[in-house]
């Protein structure tokens, strides 16, 4: 009964805790950006703002907008929200831990891609169905990638379930090894992909022919376009949530009623979740973006990646 | 109850000349397709009936004191009778409504393909089988051939024939290895399973014989041709149950028949080639244009992805894995009745589009979810299913799926390790290209502007019709939230294939690999999805003002169309070509050999430029062409028997003759 109720309790600080972080992250890294350029940048809370005066206006559909134009919005936000409430923050052993299993993940962050490809194809303009149909294809070199990284947590720890992935990681019983390494690197490629951020799509582009991710969005206006954008912010809040739960597990509170380890969770994951931001706010003023089809090859590379550590590890559990 | 399913199977035989005699009546198409609808309903129920209180043990079938043929139904086959029967249903439902006054060839065939498939799956004995199975290609031949004034039906009814004839030659070598013996009956051969070459031939001549029949890759070229080119209830009727009813025969020959003590490599076959399946299929269709054909091309995808399946059970059973045979047969056996259903709307569905706008042609198509309000909602359901979105059905099979490939490592051959990290790569690669295929179909059918006037002007079919989607649909969404009593429910067919049961792992809201590793709960998944979108809903709704304001298209600021191009400018919104595009170039080559060549005309020339892309499936260049030539040669040698005189033309089947008996008699002295 007490675990139970510290179980819900902890899921829902967990969610008002990713609501409110994910603002801050995105308003972070920009104002991490603007700074490594010499400029002063907006504040940290500034897509706050944002968000709420683009709730305040009514929104402007096209005259042939069907309704999945105005449902589509929220299918994409339920589906990040959901997926972001599966990944542990700052404690494990959620109300919703039973379902965190990667390859669900991985599904409800497809629904909401193809929630906003629907949405970008609705009105029937050119950059609508460019965005999507560059959004899907990315997607379809991402996913494998994604899985075969999956694979190696897998084979690793004998489950696809988020929280005893995390456990057994941060017990730290197996120690560093090859596998993991190349499996971070093909993740964080596929991090990139799925958030739209630089090298692959620029998510301060105006410039039409080079957007991916903002091309599906140019209908949308007022509360659907605060939605994507609140959407994109949990989504972005997601994957730093997930890279560090399962590549810098430490500090991480244990199942359970413990306020002082959710305390030093919630600072840890805080202090985690801001070198993340950082180095990809160092990341994306070091490169530039690179050409759509060069994409492929970038995504190709974390397949491969993949397969190597996944390989690797058949190999060096044959050798043990 | 056999009794009655061989009276149904009567009937429906009955149900032909019927047909015939009344074609072009209004009555001829109720009497057919209601009969057919009663028939299909009726299997379902025993189908489900079976699979609740246990099998049929095998009874001849025949009249009076004739009766060759010996039936039954156990788990695996009422598995694949409620899917057929279910597929069935809606598909007579669909021609009850669209196929009133359809012509005797295709009221005839269509009962024939019904029972034929029936006859295959409720078959005992070798004989039958094949005799159902030949029915079924045969009479869906006709029905391929019904619209036959156009060319391309024509040559897609001829290439459905010479594979149906392949299929035949394989499986009836294939049955005569298996049952060596000599007794045809399916419990004598499972006494005596094959070993060594034997069984290495039967796997080679079942994989190529059903295979063929089911559209895995490298024979795979008559489906995308021969599947649209029937009416759309008989596509939906083929994609959805005939292709089950060949899988259904490669588990039964392959898994049941075969013993299980066949060796590794002995699901090796089918993993490869359902791996490329899954993967040529899926790309191929985010590249068709004609949205039947892509229809088609999603279902060599879902072949592929259960032909995986059923590969990773015969290898995890050679690795006495049984659970894990149990999940990776589950899985298969759970994505045939998912995809049977699915596709079978989707077919349905576009069927209604074709019926309402008069075309198959995604760029003839769009904006048609104001037009056609229930086709399009149903639709959808299904394109979110094969794009395996959770919570839907197609997901729940995916998921299996992908955690029996990372299983797969378990076999501890290191071989097939790396073959098992592969195929889940590309198993990973289909599923997020039938995403993308099937945003590509719904966006360019139902999103949008319309792209023609008639697309404009279509219209939802009658009830009949919409039933015939919306009870799909619904159970599609039931599946996919139930997947659970689903695979409780299949029990009884994963006895037969892997002789292992899942009780402790399916409970009624969740599906678990065992041990701990991993569950996926899909009534959970969907509440906290409804749960989570309408916290939302109410949070921005009290802050927001309500409703929308409408104004035309902002489109980054493009000029208004003129007049005299009512939906606007057509060559602003995005072509069926355009959306393959991003794929074509990233994944075209070399899979499927695409090009594109810009024809430029030279300055002061007034005609427009053009691109002309396209793409080649490679079985048509290393399959079909040798195949033809090496046709051609023979018919170039056969032709000289011509030239033959009299005494010569005599001599030949003289020699036959005593060819023949001086084989009978060698046969004898062994």
């Amino acid at each position: 009964m007490m675990s139970a109720l510290a179980a819900l309790l902890t899921q829902l600080l967990h969610l008002a805790l990713v609501l409110a972080a994910a603002p801050l992250v995105v308003g972070g890294i920009r104002w991490l950006k603007a700074r490594m350029l010499g400029r002063i940048g907006a504040p940290v809370h500034q897509p706050l703002l944002d968000l709420a005066k683009l709730l305040r206006k009514r929104p402007v559909l096209a005259e042939n907008a069907s309704w999945i134009s105005r449902v589509a919005p929220y299918l994409g936000a339920g589906a990040a929200l959901a997926a972001a409430a599966l990944v542990p923050s700052f404690a494990r052993g959620m109300a919703f831990a039973p379902l965190a299993d990667l390859v669900l993940i991985a599904g409800l962050l497809a629904l909401g891609r193809v929630a906003m490809a629907l949405a970008g194809l609705d009105v029937g303009t050119a950059f609508g169905g460019l965005g999507a149909a560059r959004e899907m294809s990315f997607a379809a070199l991402a996913e494998p990638a994604l899985l075969l990284a999956v694979m190696s947590f897998a084979i690793l720890t004998g489950t696809t379930g988020l929280d005893a992935i995390a456990a057994t990681f941060q017990e730290g019983a197996l120690g560093l090894r090859v596998s993991l390494g190349l499996a971070l690197v093909a993740l964080l490629a596929v991090a990139v992909a799925e958030n739209a951020r630089i090298p692959v799509d620029n998510p301060a582009t105006h410039l039409e022919l080079t957007m991916v991710h903002e091309a599906m969005l140019l209908e949308a206006s007022g509360r659907h376009l605060a939605l994507w954008e609140a959407a994109s912010a949990l989504r972005l809040t997601l994957w730093l949530g997930l890279l560090a739960a399962i590549f810098f597990p430490f500090g991480t509170a244990p199942a359970g009623w413990a306020p002082l380890g959710w305390l030093a969770g919630l600072l840890a994951w805080g202090g985690k979740l801001a070198v993340l931001c950082l180095a990809l706010a160092v990341f994306e003023n070091a490169i530039a973006k690179m050409r759509v089809f060069r994409v492929p090859e970038f995504l190709g590379a974390a397949l491969l990646l993949g397969l190597l550590g996944a390989l690797l590890l058949f190999v060096s559990t044959r050798l043990a | 109850m056999l009794t009655a399913l061989s009276l149904m199977l009567a009937g429906l035989v009955l149900l032909a000349p019927i047909g015939v005699a009344l074609a072009g009546r209004p009555l001829a198409g109720l009497l057919v397709h209601g009969g057919s609808l009663l028939a299909a309903l009726a299997m379902a129920g025993c189908g489900l009936a079976v699979l609740i209180g246990g099998a049929l043990p095998p009874e001849p079938l025949g009249l009076g004191a004739w009766r060759p043929a010996l039936i039954a139904l156990d788990g695996l086959s009422a598995w694949f009778l409620l899917l057929l029967g279910l597929a069935g249903a809606c598909s007579a439902l669909f021609a009850l409504a669209h196929y009133g006054a359809a012509p005797a060839r295709l009221l005839a065939a269509y009962p024939l393909f019904m029972a034929g498939m029936a006859l295959t799956l409720l078959a005992a004995d070798a004989l039958t089988l094949l005799l159902g199975f030949e029915a079924m290609s045969l009479a869906s031949w006709v029905l391929v051939a019904a619209d036959h004034e156009r060319p391309e039906n024509r040559r897609a009814a001829r290439l459905y024939l010479v594979f149906a004839v392949l299929s035949g030659l394989c499986l009836v070598p294939a049955i005569g290895l298996l049952a060596a013996g000599g007794d045809l009956g399916f419990a004598a051969i499972r006494a005596a399973p094959p070993e060594g070459l034997r069984a290495a031939l039967i796997l080679a001549l079942v994989v190529a014989g059903a295979g063929a029949k089911a559209g895995l890759v490298p024979l795979h070229a008559w489906l995308p041709l021969a599947h649209p080119a029937a009416p759309s209830h008989v596509s939906a009727l083929m994609s959805g149950a005939m292709t089950k009813v060949a899988l259904y025969v490669l588990a039964r020959l392959l898994l049941d028949l075969s013993g299980p003590a066949q060796p590794l490599w002995w699901g090796v076959p089918l993993l490869v080639l359902g791996a490329a399946s899954a993967v040529l299929g899926a790309l191929r269709a985010n590249l068709e244009e004609d949205s039947k054909t892509l229809l088609a091309c999603s279902t060599i995808e879902n072949v592929g992805l259960i032909a995986i399946g059923l590969g990773l059970a015969c290898a995890f059973r050679a690795a006495d894995l049984g659970a894990l045979a149990a999940l990776a047969a589950g899985a298969a056996l759970l994505h045939a009745l998912n995809h049977a259903m699915f596709k079978t709307l989707l077919f349905l569905g576009l069927g209604e589009v074709l019926h309402g706008a008069a075309s198959r042609r995604l760029d003839r198509l769009g904006g048609l979810i104001h037009a056609m309000p229930w086709t399009a909602a149903a639709v959808l359901v299904g394109a979110g299913a094969a794009a395996s979105l959770p919570p839907l059905s197609g997901f729940a099979g995916e998921w299996l799926l992908l955690q029996a490939l990372l299983a797969a490592w378990r076999v501890g051959d290191l071989a097939f390790q790396v073959l098992a990290v592969g195929v889940a790569a590309l198993a990973a690669l289909a599923a997020a290209l039938a995403a993308a295929a099937m945003v590509r179909l719904f966006g360019m059918a139902f999103l949008g502007r319309p792209r023609t006037p008639r697309a404009a002007g279509a219209q939802d079919g009658p009830l009949a019709a919409r039933l015939a989607l919306l009870v799909p649909a619904g159970l599609t969404i039931l599946f996919g939230l139930l997947p659970g009593p689903m695979l409780v429910l299949a029990e009884a067919a994963l006895q037969r294939l892997v002789r292992q049961d899942v009780t402790e792992r399916a409970s009624f809201v969740s599906i678990g690999v065992g041990d701990g590793a991993g569950a996926y709960l899909p009534i959970g998944v969907a509440m906290l999805l409804a749960g989570l979108g309408a916290a939302i809903w109410w949070a921005v709704q009290r802050r927001s003002p309500p409703g929308v304001a409408r104004g035309p298209a902002w489109d980054c600021g493009f000029a208004a169309a003129p007049p005299h191009l009512p939906f606007g400018d057509p060559l602003t919104q995005p072509s069926a070509a355009g959306l393959g595009q991003p794929l074509r170039r990233m994944l075209g080559n070399p899979l499927l050999a695409v090009h594109e060549r810009v024809s430029m005309p030279p300055p002061g020339d007034p005609r427009p430029a053009r691109l002309d892309a396209g793409f080649a499936d490679p079985s048509d260049a290393l399959l079909l062409a040798p195949l033809a030539r090496l046709r051609d040669a023979v018919v170039g040698q056969v032709e000289r028997l011509r030239d033959l005189t009299l005494a010569q033309c005599l001599m030949l089947p003289f020699g036959t003759l005593v060819a023949l008996l001086a084989l009978i008699a060698w046969l004898e002295a062994r």
